[in-house]
């Protein structure tokens, strides 16, 4: 079909995003068994922060743009590290021991929280991301794309593998896997959990902190109110994957932006006009639901036998 | 201190007498209550007490799935919506019927009872948080299909929602209308007042009915350990679905409550937003607790009305609004919510079985720390 | 004590399908996990009125096969018959409306409930009140709750904690949340009752009071299986056993027959003693 390879580059795309927000929720609930709602809060903190550095630093003209990108996106990832780490220390390391549905509230307020700051901050309307890239289109095989688009994908991958790096050939990385297995145990073998748990949210947000830059470079905005859809659409790739698994995350990552973008693209022909693409964002719900029911270790997740 | 004042408190309880003056009280303070707040605070205030009351029914609903049966479920407020639409859409000039409000409020508790279920089914197997992803999806599923429903049949009217909804009428008495009873006025906010007060006593009692009893035991027992009831012969299955379904028949109810009294209704009213609002009632008032949960109605309905008198300090202060207090609401409940979960996570007033357990006693019996697969049978 | 004429009041004249006196039957059942073979065609028949031990060194299958009986697991092959019900298929709330009641090794009680509470869950099996029975609380329903309650203490005072029954269970005694354990289990008028090392954690004088217990309780009629790994419990209390090793069954009889057959001794010591 004609617009297949165009939806499967727009998947891509998307799914890539997906993937880098994904990793911040399983990394965090691989550890604390706490899904972050604040988390998808946190990449629109870091699209707009970056946004803002950019409005700052542009119009004087005095700044190289690529210097003032450079800025932006490290002060986002600044602000998301430091915002990430006093999330957990304020709201989740209180309840540690508590039980799950306490913790999950307060995960709520939290969210609630961070959402509504961003709104008295910079406002109800849509914030425009500032022209600072030359977007360049590259036709082939029928579809087209972007060098905004290669770039996040690449930068994407680049980060993922940067990532399983750190996770599997580095002793914070073997120290992050032994608390998800048993922080417990962890903790006796010399391991520091809260250090640990800290590592994990900075590097989740730093990761939420890009792609909230990169959703709101792609898309030429970003809104108080974006985080919201972007965190549960990620949580759902995360179980998709498999929930605690990084390899899984960047994997239902990527599948759940293709799905929705094939989705997006078909769901008119295939329903006879019924249901049109604004219903897209029902996608990632039902492969959320579908895959809770019917595998809810997900794709690459342990099957955990059951217990006495 | 306390321990002083309980004992105290538990023997006027069990004084027979003293508790019938009580109701007896509390009957005449709620028979004239709109009346005084209207005298006191003005007519505006009635309308919050009825909206507070609509708000006490579904609390008190979400209450038996969350409090009682500890099932999180997110997405609570598409049972309201069901219900307001189910109204709206028989009692407006949408579709031209114009149905009576007995028949269908039965129906609408029946219908968001069958989605109840359905909603409920595919989560059974869930561990809580997954419960609670799952249902706030299903939320927005039905939020997404009631604004995108009017094309290519026109159903819902989309994002513009149903308007001109028949007030409710009983036996020709229009409740939308003002009326004159014993040379007293009776706007039509009182004329409410007393439905929805009478069905809002009516779900109190079948509340507290409900958690006195053989099924009301077998949702705090899933609670507790879900393994063991079943070995204990609980269908935990049926008993998780009778608190969907009970759950949702009182939000069906109050929808339908909602849309005759507003006579407007839209997809905007059935955000995630609100669902996450009747939870923070039930949260911060106590879960579990009939009284704790009318508190924390009534005190989060109200609150958005203190908040006006914020914006007056401001003006005062600053000679200026800053910051309209409106959009601080939600941020001071996201607040209240963290702050309650961290220093009193058994809400204000919390049921004796929440304050054990919450309680700091060390126990001897060791909870298993349930995995993530527990429960996945 | 009180003495309560009968702590289970389900009936035995069911007994047809199975040889005489045998209440429960596993036949031939296997049970793999991905691998690992953790039952292999284990067979074997609990009499009425006897009490029935399933022993054998750790990792031998003895809660495998156990959660086979109670219906947590699906065996791949065999099946399990309480009287003339076959219970493997059945989902676990079934099973014990067929009358099989179980313990847990870990204690699964109803922590923030009173012990009254705990053993008045058990009786949900039995009773019928819904919902419409909940909110009009006609007379059916009060009496039923009523006998609900009366029972529930009966079970108590039996067990040896109606003082307690107003205590929440997490802070009871070990020994005492044990017996609740037992008391809710036999709330559900068992034919047969199921426990899951329930001496587990005990010190000897408190295994001595179990020993008392279960043997009032098969003096009144109550057929019982359970894990044990206390010897001295087995072997003072239970008339036959079966020994289970790597998945298999490797002998049956009595205490006295089984703890002299060398197949055993080799399970459990790893070898002839020289």
């Amino acid at each position: 079909m004609d617009i297949f390879l165009q939806q499967i580059v727009n998947g891509l795309v998307l799914g890539s995003i997906y993937a880098l927000i994904a990793l911040g929720y399983t990394m965090v609930y691989g550890i604390l068994e706490l899904i972050n709602f604040a988390h998808g809060e946190v990449t629109m903190v870091g699209g707009m922060v970056c946004i803002a550095i950019l409005q700052v630093l542009l119009p004087a003209g005095s700044v190289p743009v690529v210097v003032a990108i450079a800025l932006g996106v490290g002060g986002a990832m600044l602000v998301c590290m430091l915002l990430g780490l006093a999330i957990e220390r304020v709201a989740y390391r209180p309840l540690r021991r508590a039980p799950r549905l306490t913790a999950l509230i307060t995960a709520i307020g939290v969210s609630i929280v961070l959402q509504n700051s961003a709104m008295l901050i910079w406002g109800k309307q849509y914030v425009s991301f500032p022209e600072v890239i030359e977007i360049q289109r590259y036709e082939f095989g029928g579809a087209h794309i972007t060098n905004l688009q290669i770039t996040i994908v690449l930068l994407a991958l680049l980060l993922m593998i940067a990532l399983l790096m750190l996770v599997y050939r580095t002793r914070l990385g073997r120290a992050m896997r032994a608390t998800a297995q048993s922080p417990d145990l962890a903790a006796l073998m010399g391991v520091n959990p809260n250090s640990v748990i800290a590592a994990t949210f900075i590097i989740g947000a730093a990761l939420a902190a890009v792609a909230g830059i990169m959703v709101s470079a792609y898309y030429g905005l970003a809104h108080y109110y974006m985080g919201f859809l972007l965190g549960l659409k990620a949580f759902s790739a995360a179980v998709l994957g498999g929930i605690g698994n990084v390899a899984g995350a960047m994997l239902g990552g990527i599948l759940l932006g293709i799905v929705e973008s094939l989705g997006a693209g078909y769901i008119g022909p295939l329903t006879g006009g019924f249901l049109g693409s604004n219903y897209q964002d029902v996608f990632a719900f039902f492969v959320l639901i579908l895959v809770l029911v019917f595998r809810p270790s997900g794709l690459l997740g342990e099957r955990v036998g059951e217990r006495a | 201190m306390t321990t002083v004042w309980r004992r105290r408190w538990h023997q006027l309880k069990n004084d027979r007498r003293a508790a019938l003056a009580a109701f007896m009280v509390m009957g005449i303070v709620l028979a004239l209550l709109p009346f005084v707040t209207g005298e006191l605070l003005g007519r505006s205030w009635v309308r919050i007490i009825d909206f507070a009351l609509l708000y006490i029914m579904l609390a008190l609903g979400l209450n038996i799935v969350v409090g009682y049966a500890g099932l999180l479920d997110l997405g609570y407020i598409a049972f309201y919506a069901v219900g307001a639409y189910l109204y709206a859409l028989l009692a407006s000039p949408h579709f031209g019927l114009h149905w009576p409000v007995w028949a269908i409020l039965p129906m609408g508790a029946m219908v968001a009872a069958g989605f109840g279920v359905l909603l409920g089914a595919p989560t059974l197997k869930l561990r809580g948080d997954y419960l609670a992803i799952v249902t706030l999806g299903f939320g927005e599923i039905v939020r997404i299909f009631l604004t995108n429903l009017n094309a290519p049949v026109n159903i819902t009217n989309g994002p513009q929602g149903v308007s001109l909804i028949d007030p409710i009428s009983i036996g020709g008495f229009s409740l939308g209308e003002t009326h004159s009873l014993l040379g007293v006025t009776l706007p039509s906010t009182y004329t409410y007042y007393y439905l929805f007060l009478v069905l809002t006593l009516a779900i109190v009692f079948i509340s507290i009915r409900l958690q006195d009893s053989r099924i009301g035991r077998a949702w705090v027992a899933i609670r507790e350990d879900e393994v063991a009831a079943a070995a204990m012969g609980i269908n935990t299955r049926n008993v998780k679905l009778l608190a969907f379904a009970m759950g949702a028949s009182f939000a069906g109810v109050s929808g339908g409550l909602f849309a005759g009294f507003q006579g407007f209704i839209s997809p905007e009213s059935f955000t995630l937003f609100e669902s996450v609002i009747v939870l923070c009632m039930i949260v911060l008032g106590g879960m579990g607790n009939i009284a704790g949960v009318v508190l924390g109605a009534l005190l989060i309905t109200v609150f958005p009305e203190a908040l006006r008198y914020l914006g007056e300090l401001q003006q005062l202060l600053f000679g200026r609004v800053l910051v309209d207090p409106n959009d601080l609401r939600l941020l001071v409940f996201g607040l209240a919510l963290v702050v309650v979960m961290i220093f009193r996570p058994a809400g204000l007033l919390p049921s004796v079985r929440r304050r054990r357990e919450f309680s700091a006693d060390e126990s001897v019996l060791t909870q298993e720390q349930a995995s993530l697969y527990d429960a996945r049978r | 004590m009180t003495h309560v004429a009968n702590p289970s009041s389900a009936h035995r004249d069911a007994a047809g399908g199975l040889p005489a006196g045998a209440v429960l039957a596993v036949e031939n059942v296997s049970k793999h996990f991905g691998g690992l073979a953790a039952l292999d065609q284990v067979s074997f028949q609990v009499h009425a009125g006897e009490i029935f031990g399933l022993i054998g060194p750790n990792g031998a299958g003895k809660t495998t096969l156990f959660n086979v009986i109670t219906a947590l697991y699906v065996p791949n092959s065999g099946r399990v018959r309480l009287n003339t019900q076959t219970l493997s298929g059945c989902k676990p709330h079934a099973v014990v409306q067929h009358g099989l009641a179980r313990t847990f090794q870990n204690i699964r009680l109803f922590a923030n409930m009173t012990a009254l509470e705990n053993v008045m869950v058990g009786r949900h099996v039995r009773t019928t009140a819904g919902v419409l029975g909940a909110i009009l609380r006609n007379r059916a329903t009060r009496t039923e709750e009523l006998a609900t309650t009366r029972r529930a203490q009966e079970l108590l005072d039996y067990v040896g904690i109606g003082r307690h029954a107003q205590q929440l269970a997490r802070n009871m005694a070990y020994g005492d949340q044990r017996r609740l354990e037992i008391a809710r289990a036999l709330a559900t008028d068992p034919v047969l009752l199921a426990l899951d090392e329930p001496a587990a954690g005990m010190n000897p004088s408190e295994t001595e009071s179990l020993m008392t217990l279960l043997t009032r309780l098969r003096a009144d009629g109550v057929t019982i299986l359970l894990i044990e790994h206390d010897m001295r419990l087995v072997m003072g209390l239970c008339d036959r056993v079966v020994v289970l090793d790597y998945g298999k069954k490797i002998a049956q009889g009595t205490p006295a027959v089984v703890r002299g057959d060398a197949r055993v001794i080799e399970a459990y010591l790893g070898g002839v003693l020289t």
